[in-house]
């Protein structure tokens, strides 16, 4: 058992649903107790998605606990498979169910035979894998389901396409920033004269996954999702894959040349070297942005970086080598591939922190006393207590995460983005810095008072007492409009009976 | 109120029509409890015991309260624990040394999961023996998903606490001060002579304890709704602290205020023989009434002025009242709440085709079954179809050919329902507002209104329907 407050990767069931809900027209049914399938209101909340997510439950109970699951699984996917002609279920176990270790793989056999759409047990342990790893793992499995569906029906088209062409795999539902970098990306291929031949799991279709052999080569932005699909692909097809994330300016252009070598090994010759040179120099302004008087003001300043492997190296990178920032601490909460990420960084920061328990990177914040912070909304609420900026740069995060406008952390536009926040972060800091030396920014005393801030009129000492319970935020409204209304009435006391009077009349 | 103008549109059943469903439907886990019962508890210490998916779900549910160092944690099971590797006793212990060691608390609260039910780890045979060792009051109340739903988890949690409530007031003075806080609460430290005045403003009556966590604000409001009438509370389960909890002696009367706490009361009643007294719950101005009024009859007290209390309140309703008359609400079930909340709207002059409801309590809710039926025969509207265990999809497909003016929903249909051009009202609002009592009741409407307000003010614009897909009906 740990006693535990927080965690920064969810549940194993949580990745294979990420991965089935961002493909199109994919259900997946939850094995598990009423009350699991939270994650409809993530999606629907963070997301702010318009349709219904594809995720229902097939619910354990009393009696699914006393006689086993019985037909119950299996007549919720036929439903279902008739109620939405979904082209593939998923059925997904969960931490309660996998320990009641019912036979799902026969339960999945049975309902195929009574589906139209193909239906298939997501393979997870809950136990031994998050929410990362899962879908790692569940975007894979799929994958191979439909190729080797594709090879036992002879429909597989292994031939390259005649242009150059790409796969970009691991963008998924509920990940960072993931629906903008998908823009900036296929953006990034246009310009590279690539074309796109699929881009899984977000939006897809498991029709499209047949032709990804037709790929030239596969493009893993993310360290965490896409690497399993992506290794299969090469052992069965020998498609190469690039995965250097293509955030920041020098490992953009490191991802170009890479993609470059790839394509060449397959004898067209390109050369991207001027097109990195004009989006470096003219279309992102963050090289120019390490050369200007602000970024100077930021040299050897002191950060902390925190979040997933991709996020967290590739930032540490961009403060130390781009903008001159010393990182005192970087770290991850990807303890199982903790290996790599201490290979990306350890050159570019003093520390490498490996862990899952927030406590712990709250108490090195504190013991380091950094000027900003880039981490997930634990660090900024660590931040807040410890008033030092925070740039989110990592799950988990909240719906302010989500932002409407344009926001990649990829490609070139993703380095303006990523200049900003970082920009934005320090002078904060600074401000608010320099505001307590000089004492704020208006020292001059306050004369006249507001509205309410002297009264003639008399609390009775119960209801001070329960005005105070009031939450701060709307006190002052209440206690206006409480005192207005006994005002009206030509009362010079106010009771609690006065209060709740006044919260009947007029809401206050 | 005038009697409302509209017509049923289907053949008025001569009886509440009660049917149950699937199952299949999206409402919290029941350890949701821990977020409010823990700050109404102020001693408290919430130990959930369970996986990565209670936590995950605990720590997006709750939203910005897990940074404000919540008194409650997760003591997360691993692979060891589940196949009996490590031996639960010796974990237990481990964990609550440490959370006596940080936090001190009067009482640390199990909250039992799915994980344990299976698991079978024997809590309550746990308890009694740590607790003696640590010093410390272990309650363990199982709030699991295989059970339970939502606002149950109070119940489950209540029901524990009823067990611990101290069987005979204490005989020295400071002792009872300490223990009497909603007293203390009324008298405001007046001097002894002037609270044996106070007493001989309370009618002769046994002894009522109320039950249902409420805010503090509530509870003061409603005491003194029931002091009005002359009726006194002697205690409330649960208080401000859990040293607080009150006297419940053998012959004492018990009322709830939420329709959720049918184990609690069922335990108040069989194992520490109080008097349940059977009322609507006090959920709109015309539910507190009724409310008010049954207690008054069970102790043979005449009430005072609550006509003339109620006419002024729902005077003050008016301008929201008519935003909804003639409107017809469609609840899809997930809190509990849904047949107080359905018969108030009722009588605001809405329509409602059908209730929702986890679970149906008949006989803990039987006054206010009744009170729903009165209303809609006064209000000459149809009797509602109550659904336990909904059918989500199911319900999704009668309101797509309902068309009701509203739908009050979780959220994981709302956004998507709004994309669809209806009205939505997240129902899990009503389980954290004040919603309780005369004053409240203008909180609840502007919760249902919200919509229908916000969306005249975009009425123009012609947003209605975002969705690409034409809906299927």
């Amino acid at each position: 058992m740990k006693l535990a407050y927080w965690m920064y990767a969810g549940p194993a069931h949580i990745g294979t649903l990420r991965i089935a809900s961002s493909f199109k027209n994919v259900h997946a049914i939850m094995h598990a107790p009423l009350g699991d399938d939270y994650f409809n209101v993530m999606r629907s909340m963070l997301e702010r998605e318009r349709n219904f997510t594809p995720v229902t439950a097939s619910i354990v109970d009393r009696n699914v606990l006393a006689r086993g699951s019985q037909e119950k699984v299996v007549d919720n996917i036929t439903r279902k498979d008739r109620e939405e002609h979904p082209d593939l279920i998923v059925l997904t176990p969960t931490c309660t169910s996998s320990i009641l270790q019912e036979d799902l793989e026969n339960f999945v056999e049975r309902a195929q035979l009574d589906s139209q759409g193909d239906v298939m047990l997501a393979d997870v342990n809950h136990y031994r894998v998050n929410e990362l790893q899962a879908s790692d793992r569940t975007l894979q499995q799929i994958i191979k389901y439909y190729i080797e569906k594709a090879r036992k029906r002879e429909e597989l088209d292994t031939t390259k396409t005649v242009e150059p062409s790409v796969n970009i795999i691991g963008l998924t539902t509920l990940g960072f920033h993931n629906n903008h970098d998908g823009r900036e990306l296929r953006k990034l291929m246009a310009d590279l004269g690539i074309k796109v031949n699929a881009m899984i799991p977000e939006g897809a279709t498991v029709d499209q996954l047949k032709t990804l052999p037709k790929a030239w080569f596969n493009l893993v932005p993310y360290r965490e999702v896409g690497m399993m699909a992506a290794e299969y692909l090469q052992t069965e097809f020998g498609t190469p894959y690039v995965d250097i994330t293509p955030m920041g300016v020098v490992e953009t252009a490191r991802c170009i040349r890479k993609i470059q070598q790839v394509i060449n090994a397959q004898g067209v010759g390109v050369n991207y070297e001027d097109f990195i040179h004009e989006q470096t120099l003219h279309v992102s302004q963050a090289a120019w942005f390490s050369r200007s008087i602000d970024c100077q003001n930021l040299t050897g300043k002191k950060a902390v970086v925190f979040g997933d492997n991709t996020h967290a190296a590739a930032m540490t990178k961009i403060l130390a080598r781009e903008m001159g920032i010393h990182v005192v601490l970087a770290g991850t909460y990807c303890k199982y591939d903790a290996d790599w990420f201490r290979a990306e960084v350890s050159e570019y920061c003093d520390e490498v922190l490996i862990s899952e328990d927030n406590g712990e990177i709250g108490d090195a914040i504190a013991r380091l006393e950094p000027a900003a912070i880039f981490g997930t909304q634990m660090e900024r609420h660590v931040g807040k207590r410890l008033s030092i900026p925070c740039g989110v740069i990592a799950a988990p995060i909240h719906i302010q995460d989500f932002p409407i406008g344009y926001r990649p952390f990829l490609g070139y536009e993703g380095t303006n983005q990523i200049a900003d926040l970082v920009y934005n972060s320090f002078t904060l800091g600074m401000e608010d810095h320099l505001l307590e030396i000089f004492g704020g920014h208006d020292t001059k005393e306050v004369i006249t008072k507001g509205i309410s801030a002297d009264s003639d009129l008399n609390w009775t000492h119960e209801a001070r007492t329960e005005l105070n319970k009031v939450p701060g935020f709307v006190r002052g409204k209440v206690k206006r409009n409480t005192e207005k209304f006994a005002r009206e009435r030509g009362l010079s006391e106010i009771s609690l009976e006065v209060m709740y009077a006044a919260k009947e009349a007029v809401g206050a | 109120m005038t009697a409302a103008q509209i017509r049923p549109t289907t053949p008025e059943p001569s009886a509440l029509n009660f049917e149950c469903e699937t199952g299949n439907y999206h409402t919290f886990c029941p350890i949701s409890c821990v977020a409010w019962l823990y700050q109404k508890i102020e001693d408290s210490f919430f130990l959930v015991i369970g996986t990565k998916t209670c936590g995950y779900f605990l720590q997006n549910a709750m939203g910005v309260m897990i940074f404000a160092e919540p008194r409650y944690a997760m003591a997360e099971l691993e692979e060891g624990d589940i196949s009996a590797q490590l031996n639960d006793y010796d974990e237990l212990k481990r964990l609550c040394d440490q959370i006596k060691r940080d936090r001190n608390p009067s009482v640390i609260v199990w909250i039992g999961t799915c994980t344990t039910e299976i698991i079978k780890m024997d809590l309550e045979g746990i308890a009694p023996r740590l607790e003696a060792e640590i010093g410390i009051p272990i309650v363990v109340a199982r709030a699991n998903g295989l059970d339970y739903a939502f606002t149950q988890g109070e119940d489950t949690v209540l029901a524990a606490m009823a067990q611990r409530c101290p069987k005979q007031a204490p005989t020295k003075t400071e002792e009872k001060e300490e223990r009497n806080a909603i007293q203390k609460l009324l008298n405001f430290g007046r001097q002894t002579e002037e609270v044996t005045q106070a007493e001989a403003e309370y009618a002769d009556h046994p002894p009522l304890v109320l039950f249902g966590s409420l805010p503090d604000p509530v509870v003061t409001n409603l005491t003194l709704e029931l002091k009005k009438q002359g009726v006194k509370v002697s205690g409330w389960l649960p208080a401000k602290r859990y040293t607080e909890l009150p006297v419940i002696e053998e012959g004492y009367y018990s009322c709830g205020v939420n329709p959720f706490l049918s184990r609690t009361a069922t335990t108040l009643m069989r194992r520490r023989k109080t008097k349940l007294i059977g009322a609507p719950f006090p959920i709109g101005p015309d539910g507190t009434r009724a409310w008010l009024e049954k207690i008054c009859s069970v102790f043979n007290i005449e009430p005072k002025g609550l006509e003339e209390r109620e006419a002024q309140i729902w005077q003050n309703l008016e301008d929201y009242v008519q935003l909804i008359r003639g409107k017809s609400v469609f609840f899809m079930g997930d809190n509990l709440l849904e047949i107080s909340l359905a018969r108030f709207l009722i009588r605001c002059g809405m329509t409602v085709p059908e209730i929702g409801i986890p679970y149906m309590d008949k006989r803990y809710q039987k006054a206010e079954l009744d009170f729903l039926e009165r209303t809609c025969n006064e209000m000459g509207v149809a009797l509602p179809r109550i659904v336990e265990k909904p059918d989500n999809y199911n319900q999704i497909q009668r309101i797509y050919e309902l068309k009701p003016d509203l739908v009050i929903t979780g959220m994981a249909h709302a956004n998507p329902l709004e994309a669809r051009g209806i009205d939505t009202k997240w129902s899990v609002e009503f389980t954290f507002a004040q919603i309780h009592g005369f004053t409240n009741a203008r909180d609840i409407l502007e919760l249902v209104t919200r919509p229908l307000r916000r969306n005249t003010n975009l009425k123009d614009l012609g947003w209605d329907k975002l969705v690409k897909e034409a809906v299927e009906v």
